[in-house]
């Protein structure tokens, strides 16, 4: 058995994967009818394979399933939550968007309590009154916080403010529009528009990008 | 019948625990199977096969329904059956004398349990006789060879339950049906 080629063995469990080629089972045939040895190998192997599959099939007892039922770990009450978490993703991405979006904007709301104006050229500042003299005209938007507005020229633009009150002189003139944001309800429609109009125009930029 | 299983575990996967008692139905027996060949004891094979099902119900959702779901339960059952052979592997010294036995030391024990005398093997029954040459064989031949002649698998499946690749679980089986030849050629009658 020492001459016979190492292939040999490995075509005999080529053959009995029932994954061997044409020329390999011609080769195997040939070999084995010339060779005892061989033969014998073959034959033991297949013997073995015989005594392998003899083994009867055994069943699992017959409480089996009711055991395995009763080690299942209990359902904690949080564990629906956390399912249905796992199951929409996207919607829990979007409820804690919310959550952390909306908490902040409380807190700006409430901690936002000093006085602020956009900066513009010829706009005179007394206290907390931001005023457009008259016969000035501002181009560009003025928003103010936390302060009264005062116009008696022009104001080429738009105007808004933040918990404050405006006071417009007959020859006062807004070419955009104004408006007055006193309630937090109010401040979060604004923060919400102001959000969707840069969204829009991010999009409108992309476009005229392409 | 996958359709059926895919549908009962969408329902676990909602909350609904008894739709599971029909996936235990359905496997418990081949699941119960492997685990026995494995450990070779009832017992043991009980407990591990009842982990695996608890395993795959509290990982339920990590399972890719596009895939076969009785080869992902196998790959948890062997996975189990591997972890409990090689905890059991002796960890004390071989040569410490046995408790209550005198100048008995653990090399006759294990001596005594990797092979029988002859005379005790001509009174096995059969099916002991099969399971006693199976728990001899290193259990990576012995993993691959009862998937697949005690189970029924294809080799493409036996590669993706123990994550290997289709050739070395050929090596594999080819070695193992070896390993049985010369375990069985040492006693007359069975070759």
């Amino acid at each position: 058995m020492n001459a016979c080629p190492e292939r040999i063995v490995h075509y005999m469990h080529e053959y009995l994967d029932g994954e061997i080629t044409r020329e390999h089972e011609l080769e195997l045939k040939t070999h084995l009818q010339s060779c005892v040895d061989c033969q014998a190998h073959m034959h033991e192997l297949s013997n073995v394979v015989a005594f392998v599959k003899g083994a009867a099939h055994v069943k699992a007892p017959a409480d089996f399933a009711n055991s395995v039922m009763a080690r299942l770990p209990k359902e904690k009450s949080h564990a629906g939550v956390s399912r249905w978490l796992r199951r929409h993703p996207i919607l829990t991405a979007a409820a804690l968007f919310f959550l952390f979006m909306s908490s902040a904007l409380f807190t700006n709301f409430n901690e936002e309590q000093q006085f602020s104006f956009t900066k513009q050229e010829n706009v005179i500042v007394e206290g907390e009154t931001v005023i457009i003299p008259e016969g000035q005209v501002v181009t560009g938007d003025l928003v103010v916080k936390n302060g009264d507005v005062r116009i008696d020229g022009e104001l080429d633009g738009n105007l808004t403010i933040i918990n404050g009150t405006k006071y417009m002189a007959s020859t006062a003139n807004i070419t955009g529009t104004s408006e007055e944001i006193n309630e937090v309800f109010d401040w979060l429609w604004f923060h919400i528009k102001d959000g969707a109009k840069d969204f829009i125009s991010f999009f409108e930029k992309e476009e005229t990008k392409k | 019948m996958d359709a059926l299983v895919n549908k009962r575990i969408k329902q676990v996967l909602k909350g609904d625990k008894d739709a599971f008692a029909e996936i235990v139905d359905l496997y418990q027996h081949k699941l119960f199977q492997v685990c026995f060949r494995m450990l070779g004891n009832r017992h043991e094979a009980e407990d591990i096969a009842q982990e695996a099902f608890v395993r795959a119900f509290i990982n339920i959702h990590t399972f890719d329904q596009k895939r076969k779901f009785s080869t992902w339960l196998y790959r948890i059952a062997t996975n189990l059956c591997i972890d409990r052979i090689r905890k059991k592997k002796p960890d004390y010294y071989l040569d410490a004398e046995v408790a209550g036995t005198e100048g008995l030391n653990m090399y006759s024990q294990i001596a005594a349990a990797e092979e029988l005398p002859e005379e005790e093997l001509m009174k096995l029954e059969l099916q002991d006789r099969i399971q006693y040459e199976i728990s001899r064989l290193p259990d990576k031949y012995r993993s691959a060879i009862v998937l697949k002649y005690m189970e029924e698998l294809s080799l493409q499946e036996i590669s993706e339950i123990l994550e290997l690749p289709l050739g070395t679980v050929k090596t594999r089986i080819h070695r193992g049906r070896e390993a049985l030849r010369k375990q069985l050629s040492k006693q007359p009658n069975f070759l």
